[in-house]
């Protein structure tokens, strides 16, 4: 079949099985929009900032497992889109960005809206291409979607020139791929299972410690059989939340800069550590200096390079995460008898001391609404079963503390590049795919406005989500920072002139409700979710210096938390 | 320590951008980097000489290896290897150091040709040190110009980078 460029890219989206796709035209990028007016088979989603379009392919695929895909045009339109692909690319979520190029022989001439996507993207995808000939495009977009979906995945760029989608070509979509340097992911040997499990069965401070990786993977199952067979605690990274049920006895909660005392004690006092799926972030460690330092690692892992780039791994596993549970699964059900819980018994003595003080624990009031006490309304009235993804600051962290995630896929955020502005999208990308449930944003009153126009996406494609607003008038997160290290100067910290955001929201045509005591938390969380079909904005305006407990500050360790003045001491 | 990572990449536009681009990003020191093509011409290898401790070079390596265009590599440091660098110098002498000048191109194995009665250009090759060592020797001279070409090397056994099967 001869088809153009532009059919062919159609096409070929088609089958690799891609439903929608999310983007914004201009100039390079008319062919490829005219193939698509052609067609119904792939929905295209029209958002309203190319950085909107990223996250939403983002959130999309952080709650399906497959890649999203992103459309945009040359010049300002993949530009746009860079702060979205780096997002992806940091957290490995799997996306394939196709951008229009100027007409290949304008480009080296800074022709009209030209710029070298492929350079600009280098440093934040995967891997990226610029195609050459129309014979190449459909081989190029399989060899994009393979790349971002297989390994650890990660974001893959296609640019295309104006005029190849324009030229014509026989449409043969490539069965098999060959691909020599860019090889399957590797397995685990026997040994290093017998290895690790050996080391595990000897532990007697252990700490599970996981990572997206555990999502990533679809590793909940085999991680679940895992910690239960052992009776080891668990704690789960930014990332990986819901890898672990957050209700389990054995969860002792996140870890890391914000995480709960009794998981920051245990990673420092333990003797052994089985990362899974994790890459021992700065945010997770706290000061290398000061790391775990008398445990042994074990560390599992899909990229060999995140081994031995901050901890020094004592038993590396190079492969996927769910493959390795699966063999330590079988071998610990082979060395059953070996499987010894009073070796783990003053452990667990020790993590449930540190656990009585219960190191997230907060002042509720009755006049002012509390940040954590509407994320833990929002679980109660969500039956803990909605998608949440957040933006970045506090409130990110006081839904990652309190939501209490049951699954993967489930909370979705930006955790590696930190990108205020991903909330409202994402939480649009997962509602495109999950028309049913129940998507939550939390957000703050900075970072909502970073991609606010995405309310209008919202309301063209009716994708109810609900946008849980928590409005301290201030850049929270950058405010706490200044109160603990730089004497309460809050240099641009204050949100002054905010908008009215009932009113916005209506004017998009969406539910505004504001929220001013805490006595109504509850019943508006429950009218507004009881609106299947309207998207409703909930701007709760919340205690303005509420701060994020416990932290560890920075140049501190996993021992050395800050914890919420009037916390309770261990005797 | 000094590493020669010699690298088998694809002959694709960019992939020497990659390269170049992991080590400035994430801060790897280049001493020096050549690529040209090889008998298989849709193969390019590329020979990078940096410093790093073991950590620094295993990371290096890794990350080498991710680039989707980097079909094999290998640290021919440690195993026993030949280490080749060709420099040209242009060098400005005295009519009465023209003999001193033929002594050294000598010394060195050098192959010597004259621009004109006071400039001369030396060709040389050797390994990296040696090419230092000439550079040294000239300092009598008046050097004019110096071109490297940066090392590359190849296994002295019997083993051969190739793609892994
Ligand atoms: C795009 C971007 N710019 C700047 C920052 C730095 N930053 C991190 S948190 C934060 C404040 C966020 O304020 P808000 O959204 O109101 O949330 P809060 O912390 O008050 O809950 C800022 C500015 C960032 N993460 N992302």
């Amino acid at each position: 079949m001869q088809l153009t460029g532009a059919d062919i890219v159609v096409k070929s989206l088609k089958e690799e099985g891609v439903k929608h796709v999310f983007g914004y035209p201009g100039g390079a990028a008319l062919h490829i929009y005219d193939a698509f007016h052609r067609q119904d088979d792939v929905e295209h989603i029209l958002v309203r900032h190319e950085q909107g379009a990223t996250h939403a392919a983002d959130g999309y695929a952080r709650s399906t497992g497959q890649a999203g895909v992103v459309l945009v045009t040359s010049g300002p339109g993949i530009t746009n889109a860079i702060t979205g692909i780096a997002t992806a690319y940091m957290d490995s979520i799997p996306m394939v960005v196709l951008s229009g190029q100027v007409m290949k022989p304008l480009i080296g001439y800074d022709a009209f809206q030209e710029i070298d996507a492929v350079g600009i993207s280098r440093p934040c995808v995967k891997h990226n291409f610029l195609i050459q000939n129309v014979e190449d495009i459909a081989s190029t977009i399989k060899k994009a979607f393979h790349i971002a979906t297989t390994g650890r995945p990660g974001p893959v760029l296609v640019d295309i020139p104006k005029d190849i989608t324009a030229d014509v070509a026989e449409f043969i979509y490539p069965e098999a791929l060959e691909m020599r340097s860019f090889l399957p992911p590797r397995k685990a040997e026997n040994s290093e299972i017998l290895t690790a499990v050996e080391a595990i069965l000897n532990a007697k401070k252990p700490v599970v410690y996981t990572g997206g990786g555990i999502v990533l993977a679809d590793a909940q199952k085999p991680l679940a059989e895992f910690v239960h067979k052992l009776g080891f605690p668990c704690t789960n990274t930014l990332m990986g939340l819901g890898g672990f049920p957050h209700s389990d006895p054995q969860y002792i909660g996140m870890l890391g800069m914000h995480g709960t005392y009794e998981a920051n004690m245990a990673m420092h006092d333990a003797d052994l550590i089985i990362a899974l799926g994790a890459r021992f972030d700065d945010r997770v460690t706290g000061t290398l200096g000061n790391f775990a330092p008398d445990a042994k690692v074990i560390h599992v892992d899909i990229d060999p390079s995140v081994i031995d780039k901050n901890i020094k791994a004592d038993i590396p596993v190079v492969a996927d995460v769910k493959e390795v549970l699966n063999a330590f699964n079988n071998e610990l059900q082979r060395r059953e008898k070996d499987i010894n819980p009073e070796l783990i018994g003053d452990w667990w003595a020790q993590i449930k001391q540190w656990q009585s003080l219960d190191s997230l624990w907060y002042q509720h009031s009755d006049e002012v609404i509390k940040p954590q006490y509407v994320v833990q309304k929002l679980h109660e009235v969500t039956g803990g079963e909605a998608f949440v993804t957040s933006d970045v600051g506090q409130h990110q962290m006081f839904a990652a503390q309190f939501y209490g995630f049951s699954d993967t896929h489930k909370w979705i955020n930006s955790g590696g590049l930190g990108t205020m502005g991903f909330g409202l999208p994402a939480a649009m990308g997962v509602k495109v795919a999950h028309r049913d449930a129940d998507v939550a944003c939390v957000t703050g009153e900075g970072s909502i406005q970073m991609c606010i126009q995405e309310l209008a996406t919202c309301r063209q494609y009716d994708l109810p989500v609900k946008v849980i607003n928590l409005n301290n008038r201030y850049l929270g997160m950058v405010r706490q920072w200044q109160e603990f290290t730089y004497e309460k100067r809050y240099s641009n910290s204050y949100m002054d002139s905010l908008p009215d955001f009932v009113a916005l929201a209506e004017a998009y045509g969406h539910v505004g409700m504001l929220i001013e005591k805490p006595a109504d938390v509850e019943g508006a969380l429950k009218e507004a979710f009881a609106m299947k079909d309207r998207l409703v904005f909930m701007d709760f305006i919340t205690d303005r210096e509420e701060n994020v407990y416990p932290m560890i500050e920075a140049g501190k360790g996993h021992h050395e938390m800050r914890m919420r003045p009037g916390s309770k001491t261990l005797a | 320590m000094r590493h020669i990572i010699s690298v088998l990449l694809e002959n694709e536009s960019g992939a020497l951008s990659r390269v170049a681009g992991l080590f400035s990003a994430r801060g790897y020191n280049i001493e020096s980097l050549t690529v040209a093509p090889t008998h298989d011409a849709t193969l390019s290898r590329m020979t990078i000489v940096t410093t790093g401790d073991d950590r620094k070079i295993d990371q290096i390596e890794k990350h080498l290896y991710k680039l989707i265009d980097v079909a094999a590599l290998q640290d021919i440091t440690i195993a026993g290897h030949l280490e080749r660098e060709i420099v040209l110098v242009k060098v400005k002498v005295e009519p009465n150091q023209i003999e001193t000048l033929q002594q050294i191109a000598k010394g060195f194995n050098c192959s010597l040709s004259q621009v004109n009665e006071q400039l001369f250009i030396i060709e040389m090759s050797g390994s990296c040190e040696k090419v230092d060592e000439l550079l040294n020797s000239l300092n009598d001279g008046e050097i004019i110009e110096v071109a490297r070409s940066g090392a590359i090397g190849i296994c002295s056994g019997e083993s051969a980078l190739s793609i892994p099967a």
